[in-house]
Formats: structure tokens, sequence, C-alpha cells
């Protein structure tokens, strides 16, 4: 059985009081009680304060590009189905750098986890707003205060019938880690978006303000209903809900491909031999 | 073209009894289904050249005696009730005109049609043989159409993008992701139909950033992996070839160029992105340019390629471009024999003994072990777009900066120099002119290396392995040069960009350059006559 230390990465760089401290811990407590070993994951990252989430772990990791995850998670996951893909974005790098794989990657429906570190600001690079700042958030970059709207993910995620969307918060570790269970184990796409603050930039979104506003969803909640669950992910402001918004049994990609039904393709063995028949075929 | 089923398209198609290797720009047979077809290419119509076209169809009768009118159209609907047969009465009127018989076309008809049952088939070939009767009886001077009996041994007829895709799969790659774009998408197309036959993964991914980060990740996870487009496409790859160099991630990419600038002139044909391609990519790390210059050069190339970059874990390009990808060659064989597969993965058998496993473990060579996660028992595979340690870990000490620079690039990029081949060089042993060119202009220079070959000591020195350039300890093809009176570069763009490699690289500075950047390939008798200007 994995153990906790067995996960035990490198010292953290975060800032002090950070939400990705809560967040690393309870992916580490979520792997370990499903008992997933180290080298039955791979943890993708992009580039972000998130990113950096998988140096402070011990497992396969392939720490790639700003807003790259999905693509690098979705073909190692084809390549090999066995191992549990997991990919760890932030909200810059994957509602903005990203924003196009995250669609296609709900459209796909790769068995894989997306965690998304979402603290509504640019911490990298200190302070810029994100896809998902609140209008009017003001930062060396946004003088005159964030202008666009934003951007609703998980909204966004359940009208492409994504295969289960939830939203959790570093500040409840426990009912997190359990939401990480759920995503994990969840057979097809997974989007967990977590609420986090940014202690250094986003003066807004404090630990204080989200722990004022968050609760868990009804234990009556049903998430099979996709009109309830658009309903809910358009709730934010005073009450904003945390928990399994929606899910569905949707076949996934690697269901879809033939060629890996029998057994992943990093397990198929090649020769010449048997492919020298094609060249007959161009006399 | 991009045109479907409107606008104006063509084929063309050069046979002889000897090998023929490039286009030529006249024309003997014109085969006009329409009348814009005769008045875009009587133009080209050589000295005996002649037109056959169907008055009636195009409702405009010519009397000069180039043009023999042949009833396309109603043949087709008398024989084979369908004018969708014109096309088959065309071919068999040429096969009367040029004197062969018509076994062959019976055996293609039988097997194109195979899937539309035998009805079709009969009514195809029975209008094959009335466009041939009447081509006999209407064109009495066409006996003399030169042609020797049609052999038995049959030939290969493969293009450039089918030779890249066959030297794809024969070389194991097992996942191909790509945004389609012309004029690559048939290497994607021929793999995909190859998918379920031989296990492939296809994927076509949302744009060109996807679809090489895709192949990044499938490598990374274990199977051998390639991405391929053109230069548009290619533009958008260049962060995830940066990626590739960085995390030692072997891939191939095949980039099929067409003449840029932006959307450029999409289905014709350029060399302009060699240097862009050599230069891509932020940062400094290995790489390694093929440019085949014919089908069977991509087929052998591009398993090279795939050698390589497993070998020394980098990221190797087939380039490519229009002309050679959708020009169809025949050849007597591939040889299979030939091709090297060496599996340079790790799994947990591999890899007993190995203590702890680091991803990036300096080494003699810079080569690290290359582990397959989840398949190499407890050991853990890490890698990160930041500069790394050994394990993996993302670091920002200057000496582990210096030792990774090292091992990735100063270290490896001299062996795989070694692993290059030398220039061919066709013609004379000691030439006074030489032609050089890479890639697609192999075939033309050929010819007319051939053409003058009676009059001039003349040779061609084609590189198919442009980068790096070869050593010259094996053969000094920089002496051969400067030994030759007349040294010319001839490029399928407008500034001699392999030219200017050839200088950054050895410090020869070609005098002359023949640039061709009108989207078109070299003719033999267009470079034929821009050499006249010389010799």
């Amino acid at each position: 059985m994995p153990t906790f230390e067995a996960y035990e990465g490198q010292t953290p760089t975060w800032c002090p009081g950070c939400g990705n401290f809560q967040i690393l811990s309870s992916l580490k407590k979520a792997l370990v009680e499903l008992g997933i070993e180290p080298w039955e994951v791979l943890l993708v990252s992009g580039i972000g304060q998130s990113g950096k989430l998988p140096h402070y772990m011990k497992c396969h990791t392939f720490n790639g590009l700003h807003g790259r995850t999905l693509p690098v998670a979705t073909a190692a996951k084809l390549a090999n189905h066995s191992l549990h893909v997991i990919a760890v974005a932030g909200d810059g790098d994957c509602y903005g750098e990203g924003g196009n794989h995250f669609l296609h990657a709900i459209r796909r429906n790769p068995n894989i986890t997306l965690l998304v570190h979402n603290n509504q600001i640019y911490g990298l690079t200190k302070g810029q707003a994100s896809p998902t700042s609140a209008r009017g958030t003001r930062s060396k970059a946004q003088p005159f205060g964030a202008v666009s709207e934003p951007m609703n993910p998980l909204a966004l995620a359940v009208s492409q019938d994504c295969s289960f969307v939830a939203r959790g918060f570093s500040g409840d570790q426990e009912y997190l880690k359990e939401l990480m269970k759920a995503a994990i184990t969840h057979k097809g796409f997974a989007l967990l978006d977590i609420l986090q603050p940014c202690v250094s930039f986003n003066k807004i979104n404090t630990f204080k303000w989200y722990r004022d506003r968050v609760y868990r969803l009804e234990e009556d909640y049903d998430p099979s209903n996709r009109l309830k669950a658009f309903e809910k992910a358009l709730e934010w402001g005073e009450r904003i809900p945390n928990g399994i918004f929606y899910k569905n049994n949707r076949e996934t990609l690697e269901e879809l491909i033939p060629v890996i039904r029998e057994q992943p393709l990093v397990r198929q063995k090649f020769s010449v031999e048997e492919v020298k028949r094609e060249l007959e075929k161009f006399y | 073209m991009s045109r479907i089923r409107g606008g104006h398209n063509f084929y063309q198609i050069r046979y002889s009894d000897r090998r023929v290797t490039a286009s030529k720009d006249s024309v003997d047979i014109l085969v006009a289904l329409d009348l814009n077809t005769i008045e875009i290419h009587r133009k080209n119509l050589g000295e005996e050249g002649i037109i056959i076209y169907d008055s009636e169809s195009i409702k405009k009768t010519f009397e000069s005696p180039e043009f023999i009118d042949v009833p396309f159209k109603k043949i087709a609907l008398d024989v084979g009730k369908n004018r969708v047969m014109e096309n088959t009465v065309a071919t068999g009127a040429v096969l009367g005109m040029l004197g062969t018989g018509l076994d062959a076309l019976e055996e293609i008809l039988r097997t194109a049609f195979k899937k539309k049952g035998e009805e079709v088939i009969e009514k195809n070939i029975a209008c094959a043989h009335a466009g041939y009767d009447y081509a006999r009886e209407h064109c009495p001077g066409c006996e003399k159409s030169g042609l020797s009996e049609p052999q038995d041994r049959k030939l290969m007829l493969i293009n450039g993008l089918q030779a890249i895709g066959l030297g794809a799969l024969m070389s194991g790659c097992k996942f191909y992701s790509a945004y389609p774009m012309t004029p690559s998408t048939g290497v994607m197309n021929f793999l995909a139909s190859k998918a379920e036959e031989y296990g492939i993964i296809v994927e076509q991914a949302e744009d060109e950033v996807a679809a090489i980060n895709m192949a990044i990740g499938a490598s990374f996870a274990g199977v051998r992996a390639m991405t391929g487009t053109s230069g548009g496409g290619f533009a958008l790859m260049v962060e995830g070839l940066s990626l590739a160099g960085m995390t030692e991630t072997p891939i191939v990419i095949a980039e099929v160029q067409r003449p840029g600038p932006a959307t450029g002139l999409p289905t014709r044909t350029e060399q302009a992105d060699l240097l862009f391609i050599l230069y891509s990519g932020h940062g400094e790390f290995p790489r390694v340019i093929f440019e085949p210059g014919s089908p069977k050069q991509a087929f052998y190339l591009t398993n090279r390629a795939f050698e390589i970059a497993e070998k020394y874990q980098v990221p190797v390009f087939i380039q490519s471009d229009q002309y050679l990808g959708d020009s169809q060659w025949t050849f007597e064989d591939f040889d299979p024999e030939k091709l090297l597969y060496n599996d340079y993965r790790l799994r947990e058998k591999d890899l007993k003994g190995v203590e702890e496993y680091r991803r990036h473990a300096l080494s003699e060579t810079g080569i690290s072990l290359l582990a397959v996660p989840g398949e190499a028992g407890k050991h853990l595979v890490v890698t990160d777009s930041d500069e790394h340690d050994e394990e993996g870990h993302i670091i920002e000490d200057a000496e582990t900066r210096i030792e990774m620079v090292r091992k990735r690039l100063l270290k490896k990029m001299p062996l795989i120099r070694k692993e290059i081949e030398a220039p061919l060089l066709y013609g004379a042993p000691s030439p006074k002119v030489v032609l050089v060119g890479h890639g697609s202009t192999y075939g033309v220079m050929k010819e007319v290396v051939d053409l003058f070959s009676g009059e001039q000591e003349i040779a061609m020195l084609h590189f198919s392995q442009v980068y790096p350039l070869p050593e010259r300890d094996r053969f000094d093809y920089i002496e051969l040069l400067e030994k030759a009176d007349l040294a010319i570069c001839i490029e399928n763009n407008a500034t001699g960009q392999f030219a200017k490699l050839i200088r950054a690289e050895t410090g020869f500075g070609f005098v002359h350059l023949v640039s061709r950047y009108d989207g078109r390939p070299f003719t033999v008798e267009n470079l034929k006559e821009e050499l006249h200007a010389y010799i």
C-alpha cells in the first residue's frame, strides 16, 4: 500500500499561506487513500505556480509548457491508458493560454483528471488579471480594472456535456480530498476547479472571502441533471457552491479507439516483418 | 489544388522507357475534358503534340491539324449508357494513340470498380475499347509514338507523402497527431488508413499547437510518435519543438512546404522554409533536418529520422514540399532489409541493476536512458520544460545549467553529425561544373546533368541530409566545389537559403544562384534554359 511519505517530494517554494499547500496535501492523501502507487500516476503540469506541484510530489511527471497540459496528458493516456493521468493547471494556464485545448478535451473525453488551481489572478508573473478575475480587478496591467467578464469554467464545461464537473476549495481540505478521489475514479474527463486564495496578489478573493461564501452542495443534489447543474454553475457571489455539479457516463476516448481495446499502445510489439506486405500494395 | 469539383484542375503524366525523374513543360498529348484546358495548356503543346477533345461537349470545333475530335460523350452514352464514363473513353483513346494494348487498363478498371459490381466494370471496359478503336482509326500518325512494348514486370507507383507515411509505418510509428493542412495531409490520411490493421493511433488535433504537444506526450509515454504540417502550421508548432528539445523527447516532424508567407499559394510548391525550420524554436537545442529528393529517399529517410530521433532523443524533420509530396514516381522496389529498427526505450527488464533511475542522467555521450513511465517497475520518469537536474526536477543554479546544455546539445550534436551521410555526387567524378541542390530538385538536376554531360564535365551534388551538414573527412564536398570552374546553387526559393546554410557552416560562398519562386517546380526545359546563361 502506498504511504503519504512515498509521495513526499522537494520543499515547495510557494509563498507561505498559499492555497497550493492544501491542494498538494489533499492530492497526496487522495492518492494514498485510493491505493494508487507513485509509479502508477503521471502528473502533467503546465506553467504557473500550479505547474510546480509535481516537483513537490513523487510520481511520473511531465511539466510542459504554459497552457499545453491537456494535449500532452491526452496523448500520454492514449499511449498508456493503464496510467492514472492527472493534469494540473492554473486559471491562466488552462482557461487562457490553453482555452482551446480545454474545450476539445471536454469533447474528446479522455479518462483523465484535470485539477485547475483557480486563484483568479496571475501569481507567477506577479499579479495581472486572469480569465477568472472579477470585473474591475485592478493591477499593474489593468490600470482601469479588468474590463472583461470573468469566464465561468463550470458553466462552460456543463454546457459542453463534460463528463465530470466539480468545484472544490483549498480551505476545505477534507472535502477537496473527497472531490479529488471522485474525480480520479470517475471514468471520463473530470474537471475539478479548485478555488484558492493568492496571498500575495489577490487582495479581493482572500481566504476569508472564500470561507464566507463557499458551501457544500446539498446531500440530495442530483448531479445527473444537466439543466440543474447549469443553473448551479451560474451561482456565484454571496454564495458559492462546492461539490460535484454534474457527471455522466459518456464513453471515453480510449474506449472508442479499437486498436487499444486489447492492451495499451505502449505494450504492442512491432517488427518490420509484420508490415512488409504493405510494400506490395504499391505495385 | 484545393478545387474540389469546380475550377480548373490538371494532372501531368510523363513516361519513358528510361527512368524519368522530373516534369517537363512541353506536352505531347493534351486530353481536354473542357474548353478551359485547351485555352490554358495549348501554349505548352510540343512540336508534334496532339490535343484530343470532344467538340460536342465543349461546343466548339478546332480545325487546326493538331486537334483530334473524339466524341467522348457520345461514346460514353452509347456504350456505357452513362456520361460519367467519358474519362474512361478518353483514357482508352490515349492508349489507342500510343499503340499499346488495353490489358493493363482493363486490370485497373477491374480493381478500381470492384465494389461497384460487374456491370460497371464491363461497361467501363467497353468504353475504353470504343475510345481505343476510335483513336486508332482517326489518328493515323499516332503509331510513331515510340513507346516500346510494355514489360511484364510491374513497378511500384508511389508519391512523396505516401512514401513518408509508409516509412513511418515501417519504422514502428504508433502515434500520429496533426491538423489537416495542404499539402501535408496525405501523410495523415495514409497512416489513418493503416491504423486499424497495424495498431496506430491517428489523432486529428484542434490545432497544430496541440498536434505537436500530443506527439510529445505520446512519445514521453513510450511510443514512437510523429506529427506533420506545412509552413503555417509549423509556425504554431515551434513552441512545442523547443519543448521536445528541452525534455529530450524523440519526435519526427514532417514539414511539407508550400509557398508563403501567410497563406501563400496553398496548393503550389516552394523550398522556402529551410532556414525557418533550421532556426525555429526558442533557445539552443539539437535538431536534424532531412530533405528527400524522391519518394524512395523519403521512405528511407523517414526511417532514418525515427532511428536518429529515438537514439539521440531529439526532434528530427522530414522536410518536403508540395511537388515531391504529390508527385507519383515509379520504382523497381523498396528494400525492407535496409530499414533500421532499434528499440531504445527501456522497460523493467532492461533496467535491472539500475538502482536509481534518472531521466536526464549525465553521460559521456549526453544520451540518458529512456525509460517508459509505468512500464519500468517502480522507477519514476520525470521531465520538465524548465531547466532541470538529472532527475528531471526544476533548478535555477548555473552549474547544473551548464552541465545540461553540454549534455543536451554540445555532446550530442557532434555524435549526430557523424551519422549524417555525404551528399550524392552524380555525373563527372571531377566536375568543372557542379549543380548543387537539396530536396525535391534532385530529379530535375539529375536529368539536366544527363542532358549536358555530352558537352560538359558536369555533376550534381545533391543534399538530402541537410542539417547538420555531413562531415568532410569522408568526402570533401567543399573542396570539390572550390576546384570546379562553376558551382551553381539551385533552389525553389527567392533568396538561396541552402546557399546561405552552406556559407554559414563551411564558409563557401556561391557566386551563382538559380532561383525559382513562382510556386512551380523546376522543369527540365526551364532549368536547362536557366543554365544556358552560364554554360
